[in-house]
């Protein structure tokens, strides 16, 4: 096996077990750390693809700016052990299947795609200046777009939050 | 085994490479303690270190000895897993971020092969700092946390809220060196301030001054140092996010925050005042003997001093230490070889060097802000500053592109 082969296969592990860690891990803040976990594999595979920049933005933004807010919440209310009920049988029936189901399609998109995938070649372009020249080039519309629906969202978490002036 | 080595020699390398800069960069932090601790005294009219070595100098090593040796106590109730995992979270991640850092120019020539100062030359070298620097937030959020204590829990809250607030504005106060750069790698970003005729007039500090406050401003308290360490107040939160920490857990946040001055010192050097470049035109010659002429009266007079010094101790050691300093000056001017490749780390060390007074100097000087008073410099005028900044250099490169 070739070093990066290994490499992610060791990063998809630590995603993977990261994932079911975050879910079977009763305290708040020990899924919080599994999360974030989950987001520096995810990173470690984008270096590896060869997108740096993508990588880097992931851990900043996921791994820093929005983690850091769901421990600052969970800190903030001091939030306990979680308690675990009977899981419901109705939804454990329909669930294995949407799961068994889930994975047919994603299997079925990766089997089919595989031979067309081009393989990022690192280092031909600056991967950042390629990337900019498709977010404000081609999909600028798209992506402005985007970013004013978040700055709706935004406004919208600040009015709901602001006091009612007296 | 041989063979082995002889196909991974620049694994080898690197390897060397990091045990080298860890030994610097921890032996700089000890004695950053020193330094620090010896010029507040030296502000508020005490002495400082004085008992360990002749003017305190083996202390940091007596402390060291300290905390290794101290009974480590775990308090009852805490999260076993994150209270052990949050200090070495911190330390590892402060340490590291310094692998980034270029050190020098040129490659030094090694069996053969190039071996530049510096661990990797990354292509999106800043933001990979900017990475580590936003995961170091969980080493103070977790400690605070796991500790099981108010004054902890309290202190976290706050580092956390900080930081997340702080970083907004070191990250928008760099886009403008970014801009005029062109590039995230740290050696292009020091290429492009270079001139041969105008020095340091072609630095970024010209025109991006805003920039330089905003970021130097946002990464101080980034780094939770005074005036901005909250999240340690002693006056509010008895010793806040560490309260609860003793013997190396302690050290190790010691440790990982003098390293993120040391990684800050580098970036506003780098970023703004042209990293290894000299601030004199090219064709100064006579500058290249900077270093000697610092080197050779600064090691004469700590002879000058040593022979007059109380202890015997003192008399032996000090002359000693100001012999090998005047003789690293002397080798400077024999062999001109040596010269012309130390100008580069020297004059990167010599910035380095004073960003750290500052700090220090703040230290000495500032107080400490209040919590409402941080959130709202940090957000009504910091992030409005240097995304305007950003917004005027885009005008700027925009303009004189057309």
């Amino acid at each position: 096996m070739s070093a990066p082969l290994i490499i992610f296969f060791v990063l998809a592990a630590m995603a993977v077990l990261g994932a079911l860690n975050l879910i079977f891990q009763r305290h708040p803040i020990h899924s919080a750390l599994s999360l974030i976990v989950v987001m520096v594999a995810l990173a470690g595979l984008y270096l590896l693809m060869g997108a740096e920049f993508v990588a880097a933005v992931q851990i900043i933004v996921y791994g820093g700016a929005i983690m850091v807010l769901f421990v600052f919440v969970i800190m903030l209310l001091n939030a306990g052990v979680e308690e675990r009920t009977h899981v419901s049988k109705l939804a454990g029936f329909p669930g294995i299947l949407l799961a068994v189901a889930l994975a047919a399609l994603l299997a079925a998109t990766v089997a089919r795609s595989a031979d067309r995938v081009q393989v990022a070649t690192t280092g031909s372009v600056a991967p950042t200046k390629a990337l900019a020249n498709l977010l404000f080039q081609d999909f600028v519309y798209p992506f402005e777009l985007t970013s004013f629906l978040i700055l709706v969202a935004i406004l919208g978490a600040i009015v709901l939050a602001q006091r009612e002036k007296t | 085994m041989i063979d082995f080595l002889s196909q991974h020699v620049d694994i080898l390398i690197t390897l060397v490479k990091i045990a080298l800069l860890l030994f610097i960069v921890l032996t700089v932090n000890a004695y950053l303690t020193w330094f620090e601790r010896k010029v507040v005294a030296h502000m508020q009219s005490r002495w400082g270190p004085h008992r360990v070595g002749p003017h305190g100098l083996l202390q940091p090593l007596a402390d060291g000895a300290k905390f290794l040796l101290k009974e480590d106590p775990t308090p009852a109730g805490v999260d076993k897993f994150t209270y052990y995992l949050a200090p070495l979270m911190a330390l590892a991640l402060a340490l590291t971020s310094i692998a980034i850092i270029p050190f020098g120019p040129d490659p030094l020539r090694i069996f053969g092969r190039d071996v530049y100062l510096g661990i990797v030359d990354l292509n999106i070298g800043i933001l990979a700092l900017f990475a580590i620097t936003a995961l170091s937030v969980y080493g103070v959020a977790l400690a605070g946390w796991s500790s099981n204590s108010k004054y902890p829990l309290l202190g976290g809250l706050r580092s956390s809220a900080q930081m997340v607030s702080y970083e907004l504005a070191l990250t928008m106060s760099v886009v403008g060196v970014l801009l005029s750069a062109g590039s995230f790698s740290l050696r292009d970003i020091i290429a492009a301030q270079a001139s041969p005729n105008l020095g340091v007039l072609s630095w970024n500090i010209f025109p991006q001054i805003l920039g330089f406050l905003c970021f130097f401003i946002a990464a101080v308290a980034e780094t939770n140092r005074v005036p901005f360490d909250l999240p340690e107040a002693e006056s509010e939160l008895v010793a806040g996010f560490h309260t609860e920490y003793a013997s190396f857990k302690f050290a190790m946040f010691f440790i990982a925050e003098y390293t993120s001055m040391i990684t800050v010192s580098c970036l506003c050097s780098i970023m703004f005042f042209g990293g290894w470049l000299s601030p004199f035109p090219a064709s100064w010659t006579f500058t290249h003997y900077l270093p000697s002429a610092i080197l050779i009266p600064f090691g004469l007079w700590i002879i000058w001093d040593g022979i007059r010094y109380e202890t015997f101790f003192g008399r032996i050691i000090l002359p000693g230490l100001g012999t090998v300093i005047t003789a690293l000056g002397a080798i400077l001017i024999v062999f001109p070889a040596v010269n012309e490749f130390i100008q580069g780390p020297f004059w990167l060390l010599s910035k380095i060097f004073v960003f750290l007074f500052v700090y220090v100097w703040m230290r000495g000087t500032l107080p400490r802000f209040r919590y409402d008073q941080l959130m709202s410099f940090g957000w009504k005028l910091l992030l409005p500053v240097s995304l305007a900044n950003a917004v005027i250099t885009a005008s700027v490169i925009l303009w004189k592109g057309h």
